[in-house]
């Protein structure tokens, strides 16, 4: 702890970076912690858009025809512009940003021990363009036609030609958006494995980097080398809406399910360069308050990279009944099954870790057993999604719906409270209200069960998405199907529920209010008593981030070792020599 | 899964698998979720308790990891054998029962037609029966059906049947169905195709061979009436 306390002191002269100005500062900094929270703030500001367009399209299913507050009637086409751009929003700039490139550029400089990232001007150029994404996003909403709704997905030709979708700058802006939005993260990425692999702190081997960084670095990997299939065919439908060419349309001798391969091909890795982040925090979260090490850090790191090259192979499990090849079907059931097998053991793991610890149950650590709660539901319902025949009957289904918001919420919404809650104090120095956080967690995980769970009813009743009203079904308006609730029922409790949560959202920025007017910095640069080397820091950071950069003696999960506790103490961090 | 009708051949074999699926799925979900909540419970902090170094590294603790998701792997077998069962049944093999009929289904923005065999079962011959909407089939008979596009991405549902297919603008995709139930089922499109989407329900009328016969009588009557008045 000596130490960590110089280091301390010696930071104090970094304040004459502080005379920069605002706009070089906050606006057009190259510091890998400012661009940090540039990307974090953005995502937030895009989560509270994403979650009102929920809001509008859940009020409309519960409430069919009636003035939503706050909006108004919904009409068909908002229904599905909605409905879409709700889906972009949450994984492209809500997942996206805060997971990856927020907390991926403030923790791998100061988890493996460097002043910044590699290449920080071309890291300033990713945040400008991803801005740009986001604008380019939100305006499509307010072009003639309005917003585009034809799925997240934007399968062609509904895409593709603007007499089938209606919207004809909406939908040229909404793959325009996409488009920019994969440039940034393709050069976030780059930073990332390069300041992971080069930047390491003197002794750091590859099995003493700490799981959130691995983890980020495997996402980035993946992302970066299933984008290019996308960003070539987010292209040929730029032509195909622009220039009237035809690489979609079959009158032309194209093919509309082209795309779908080329943007599950790149979706599904997606799927896992979300979720890789949000597990590394939870590995970083359930060590620390259980005082244990990661069970089995070879076995985790070794079934990150197999859940990543199998992530390759499974992409048409999405396109069952789309028309391709049914003897595909066999091939693409038998590796989405397989990648059960990384999944589960990551699971057990992460369980196993907690097995003969010292669990102290803050808000962080409710956070990271949410999201081993609420994803162990999410993985086991993609079982009957992944089985063909099956998925014949539940494809397009409430029920898929409901299985990928149990794989996504967790991931995007309690992965990045996992991320924020436990290191708030190191971004800010101060700590959180620790009442306030649980109020908070407590209000976001028990309405999200209760939105989702009926929608798993919905969707076994054989309700299926994206549809504007059911009132025009008798066979999904019946009447005292499940605990007494009728389906309509279902629909408006999920909808009640929903609200409810966003409104819980109200106590975590009354926290950050709170905590962000306090004026002492009380957390002290090691406030959980962690081993990795964003700890030996100040909290926060200065420009620079260490006073000296630090040497690596040892892993980064070294609780409760024997030789430590004899000394009366139960963590050894990295940096500490003896 | 009875919460739903099953109103063809193959929806009993669907839910037979979704059931096993369940069996297997349920297992590994309560003994995990038990699991879980048993030792944030039982290894709480607690005054005077440390918690142990267990590094996982060692073979005896890493035995209980290896040793489970090997029977997730045997789990995973049985799944596939029972999805590949029933995938085959639904999308890979065709009816060639004599008294198979072929319909045809063109799915448009925002509407579903319908081209039956007339009396004579035979397609594009002068009897043929369009509809719009509805379907009309008879029970226990083995249907092919011939599914088109004329813009957008469809797909047919028919959630009694637990049927689904894309239909894909440029291509014929054929598959087949038998009701085995007679009565009204509702189809809904279950891909994204336009503000219209939500607006797309059709019918299946399922009907006894007699009931069949006199729709398509009417039909019939109407038709030749329709072509001798122009």
């Amino acid at each position: 702890m000596a130490t960590a306390e110089v280091t301390h002191e010696a930071h104090d002269d970094h304040g004459h970076h502080e005379d920069e100005g605002f706009f070089k500062k906050y606006l057009w900094s190259v510091d890998h912690k400012v661009i940090a929270v540039q990307y974090l703030v953005t995502g937030m500001a895009m989560a509270v858009i994403g979650g009102f367009f929920a809001y509008v399209f859940r009020m409309q299913l519960a409430f069919p025809g009636e003035a939503v507050p706050g909006f108004g009637i919904v009409s068909p086409a908002e229904y599905n512009a909605l409905v879409t751009n709700h889906g972009t929003i949450m994984i492209f700039w809500v997942a996206m940003p805060v997971l990856i490139a927020a907390f991926g550029n403030f923790l791998i400089p100061l988890m493996v021990g460097c002043d910044d990232m590699v290449f920080p001007k071309i890291n300033r150029l990713s945040y400008q363009i991803f801005l740009l994404s986001a604008i380019v996003l939100i305006s499509s909403f307010f072009v003639e036609g309005g917003g585009f709704g034809g799925a997240w997905t934007a399968y062609p030709p509904l895409s593709a030609v603007s007499e089938y979708n209606l919207t004809p700058l909406g939908a040229t802006l909404w793959v325009v958006a996409v488009a920019l939005e994969f440039v940034a993260f393709l050069l976030g990425g780059i930073n990332f494995i390069t300041t992971a692999m080069n930047s390491r702190a003197p002794g750091m081997r590859l099995y003493d980097i700490p799981m959130a960084v691995w983890m980020i670095v495997v996402a980035s990997i993946l992302f970066m080398a299933s984008v290019g299939p996308l960003i070539a065919g987010a292209i040929m439908l730029i032509f195909d809406q622009t220039l009237n060419t035809g690489f979609f349309d079959p009158a032309k001798g194209g093919d509309p399910v082209l795309w779908q391969h080329l943007f599950w091909f790149f979706g599904h890795p997606e799927v896992y360069v979300v979720l890789l982040p949000a597990l590394g925090f939870v590995a970083e979260i359930i060590t620390t308050f259980s005082r244990k090490p990661l069970f089995a850090y070879r076995t985790v790191l070794y079934t990150v990279f197999g859940t990543g090259i199998l992530s390759f192979t499974v992409w048409a499990h999405h396109q069952f009944i789309s028309g391709i090849d049914p003897r595909m079907a066999h091939i693409f059931t038998i590796t989405t099954l397989l990648i059960s097998v990384p999944i589960a053991e990551m699971m057990f793991v992460y369980i196993a870790t907690l097995y003969k610890g010292s669990i102290t149950l803050n808000t962080p650590m409710l956070w990271a057993l949410a999201f081993i709660g609420e994803f162990l539901i999410g993985g086991v319902t993609g079982i009957f999604l992944g089985a063909s025949g099956p998925d014949v009957f539940y494809h397009d289904t409430y029920f898929v719906l409901a299985h990928f918001h149990y794989t996504f919420f967790p991931i995007a919404i309690i992965g990045s409270f996992c991320g924020l809650t436990y290191w708030w104090p190191k971004m800010t120095g101060k700590m959180m209200n620790e009442t306030l956080g649980k109020i908070h967690f407590w209000g976001t995980v028990i309405p999200f069960n209760v939105i989702f769970l009926p929608l798993f009813v919905l969707g076994q009743l054989g309700q299926h998405r994206r549809i504007y009203s059911y009132e025009g079904f008798g066979e999904l308006m019946r009447e005292d199907v499940w605990l007494g609730m009728g389906m309509q029922d279902m629909r408006v409790l999920a909808t009640m529920a929903l609200v409810v949560m966003l409104a819980f959202q109200v106590v975590f920025f009354v926290n950050v209010f709170i905590t962000l007017r306090k004026k002492e910095k009380d957390a002290g640069p090691n406030p959980y008593n962690a081993n990795s080397l964003e700890w030996l820091a100040p909290s926060p950071p200065g420009h620079g981030n260490f006073a000296e950069l630090p040497t690596v003696y040892r892993g980064p999960y070294e609780y409760s070792h024997p030789d430590r506790k004899a000394k009366g103490t139960d963590f050894w961090p990295q940096w500490e020599k003896e | 899964m009875d919460w739903i009708v099953q109103a063809s051949t193959y929806a009993d074999d669907v839910d037979g698998a979704i059931l096993l699926i369940t069996y297997l799925v349920g297992f590994w979900f309560f003994l995990t979720a038990g699991l879980f909540f048993w030792l944030i419970f039982a290894f709480r902090k607690r005054d005077g308790v440390e918690a142990e170094y267990l590094t996982g590294g060692e073979q005896q603790p890493k035995k209980f990891i290896t040793w489970a998701h090997m029977l997730v792997l045997v789990c995973d077998v049985f799944v596939v054998i029972a999805a590949i069962q029933v995938w085959v049944e639904i999308k890979q093999t065709l009816p060639d029962a004599p008294e198979t009929q072929t319909v045809r289904i063109v799915s448009q923005q925002w509407a579903w037609s319908f081209i039956h065999p007339g009396p004579d079962g035979q397609l594009d011959t002068a009897d043929d029966i369009k509809t719009v909407d509805d379907l009309h089939i008879e029970v226990d008979r083995p249907y092919i059906y011939e599914l088109t596009s004329r813009d957008v991405l469809h797909d047919f549902s028919v959630i009694a049947f637990r049927l689904k297919q894309d239909a894909v603008p440029g291509r014929v995709i054929t598959g087949w169905f038998q009701a085995t139930k007679t009565g009204e089922f509702e189809i809904q499109c279950a891909e994204m195709c336009g503000i219209g989407h939500g607006l797309m329900p059709g019918m299946v009328h399922v009907q006894s061979p007699e009931e069949h016969a006199a729709w398509m009588a009417s039909k019939s009557n109407g038709a030749m009436l329709a072509q001798a008045g122009r």
